[in-house]
């Protein structure tokens, strides 16, 4: 690796911590961005020369805030921004108060903040936690950077102007602002898990990424069942990303080769999946719906083979689920169990009365049923509407090679 | 602290109390509301509207001053009434807005104002 990339490695690493306690010390996100970017420039300088320094997320974070004193001083007199900025300086060290133990986790409410719409909230946690460019973010959604960068101004604007606080919300808010980040992260994952426009069907950099904020969620709050559960969850389906597409078509779970999936993957997942279910048990408090989820793909992943799915388990935790976050996709997922436990006869009763004639996945479920039923036209139909439907070409390959197995017209 | 606008829309064809009985525990929740912002030194004005029915126009953007009858623009929504409060943050001004919504029975809008001018430097 060379020297640059390296330091590319490190700062993005450190950027989020970096820029969060910028953003306390200054009260303001562009001043903690623009000295951010300083440091770096200071580091590509200096390091090569004189070597990484033995703390360099502590190095990049002190440089930073010199360069923003430096810059704030050389403009009060200009800016009324820079003057304020000057004027809330908290140069406290920061130090576990409470819930709050890291400038992260109030960096992450304000950029999750429901006053802002969800595709910003998405764009600045990528931007400020993450450290990806705007560049990189613009296209790990397809929009064009000029958009991606927009939208990132805005929300900035947005958070200044209406005072969208940095901080850890009161207890009270905490679980509700909590769910909103959860939803965020999760959102990344899925995307990555499979991407809902065109080009790649699967999105390692976003479902890395979204596991790296769920890692720093978890170390950040240990105590909080859903994020360990988020955290589980991605894990658990990061482990079979190496097999769920393979010569450009996606691979339905009961094809997968179960031998490529990720075993360390999948034993972390598994650890904590088994620390919620215990914290449950001893809180008497019933777990959410991501602890919910991940305890249905530990169930997956916990099987040998397809054959030997404990499909009554998943039907229950889907059941569950219903309980606690009803939708019709739960009821879906429900139904593949009910397929498997009372045959497709029932399970495609279930699907029928629900209302997703949008949702390419409900053709999909309905057309398998259909198939096992030996009715076939109509499963037939229903793969076209899947086909229709689909967002990315490896799904649509998939389909279009098992509509082909059908019995000819 | 920040001043925040929050203000209550009527929009054309939703259902809107008109007699006495439905009005009177909108009143009283506002009244209640009202109380409670000036008792936690949130509140800075508030009032409700008459019916757009009875707004005219000034135009004094041109030579002559020009008045007409009617609102600025024809629109299918109109200001109600409004609360101007003064909150440390967007989180306080949001949990008001949620108080008003309720005693008010409607939506509530919460806009910052942009911070004053800084005042005179002392000659």
């Amino acid at each position: 690796m060379g020297a640059t990339d390296e330091i590319e490695r490190i700062y993005r690493a450190e950027y989020g911590r970096v820029v969060a306690s910028l953003v306390r010390r200054f009260g303001d996100i562009d001043v903690a961005e623009d000295a951010a970017a300083e440091a770096l420039l200071a580091a590509v300088e200096r390091w090569p020369v004189h070597g990484v320094p033995p703390n360099p997320g502590g190095w990049l974070t002190t440089t930073a805030g010199n360069r923003a004193i430096d810059r704030l001083r050389r403009e009060s007199h200009r800016g009324a921004k820079h003057r304020a900025a000057l004027l809330v300086m908290d140069d406290t060290p920061h130090e576990p108060t409470g819930v709050v133990t890291d400038d992260r986790l109030r960096l992450v409410f304000t950029c999750c903040h429901p006053a802002l719409a969800p595709e910003a909230q998405v764009a600045l946690t990528l931007r400020l936690l993450g450290g990806l460019t705007v560049a990189e973010i613009a296209q790990a959604f397809l929009v064009p950077e000029t958009t991606m960068a927009q939208r990132l101004t805005r929300a900035k604007r947005k958070i200044r102007e209406a005072r969208i606080p940095y901080r850890v919300p009161a207890a009270e808010d905490l679980p509700a602002r909590l769910s909103a980040v959860l939803a965020v992260v999760y959102l990344i994952h899925n995307e990555g898990y499979l991407a809902s426009g065109a080009g790649a069907p699967v999105r390692a950099e976003l479902t890395g990424e979204a596991i790296r904020l769920g890692r720093l969620l978890h170390d950040l709050l240990p105590e909080s069942p859903e994020v360990a559960g988020l955290l589980a969850l991605m894990l658990l389906s990061e482990a079979r990303r190496p097999v769920r597409v393979a010569g450009g078509e996606l691979v339905p779970l009961p094809d997968q080769d179960r031998g490529g999936w990720d075993r360390d993957l999948i034993a972390e997942g598994h650890a904590l999946v088994r620390e919620c279910l215990a914290r449950s048990d001893r809180t008497g408090i019933g777990p959410g719906q991501y602890q919910l989820l991940a305890a249905v793909n530990a169930v997956h992943t916990d099987a040998p083979t397809t054959a030997d799915t404990d499909w009554a388990q998943i039907a229950a935790l889907y059941a569950q689920l219903e309980a606690v976050a009803p939708s019709p996709i739960v009821t879906l997922n429900r139904a593949v169990a009910v397929a498997e436990l009372d045959g497709p006869e029932v399970a495609l009763a279930m699907v029928d009365r629900l209302p997703l004639a949008a949702y390419h996945a409900w053709h999909v479920t309905r057309a398998e049923m259909l198939r096992r039923l030996g009715r076939s036209d109509e499963a037939r139909t229903a793969y076209d509407a899947a086909i229709e439907l689909a967002g990315n070409e490896a799904e649509r390959a998939y389909l279009t090679r098992r509509r082909g197995t059908l019995r000819a017209p | 602290m920040t001043q925040y606008l929050l203000s209550v829309h009527h929009v054309e064809g939703e259902p809107m109390p008109e007699t006495m009985e439905e009005m009177q525990p909108i009143f009283e929740a506002v009244d209640r509301f009202n109380d409670k912002l000036r008792a936690e030194g949130a509140w800075v004005f508030a009032g409700g509207l008459h019916p757009i029915s009875s707004a005219t126009t000034v135009d004094a953007t041109g030579e002559k001053p020009i008045v007409t009858d009617g609102p600025f623009a024809e629109s299918k929504e109109w200001l109600g009434g409004f609360w101007v409060i003064e909150a440390p943050d967007l989180d306080a001004a949001l949990r008001w807005a949620t108080e008003g919504s309720r005693a008010c029975a409607g939506k509530v809008e919460v806009r910052p104002f942009q911070d004053e001018p800084p005042a005179d430097e002392p000659a």
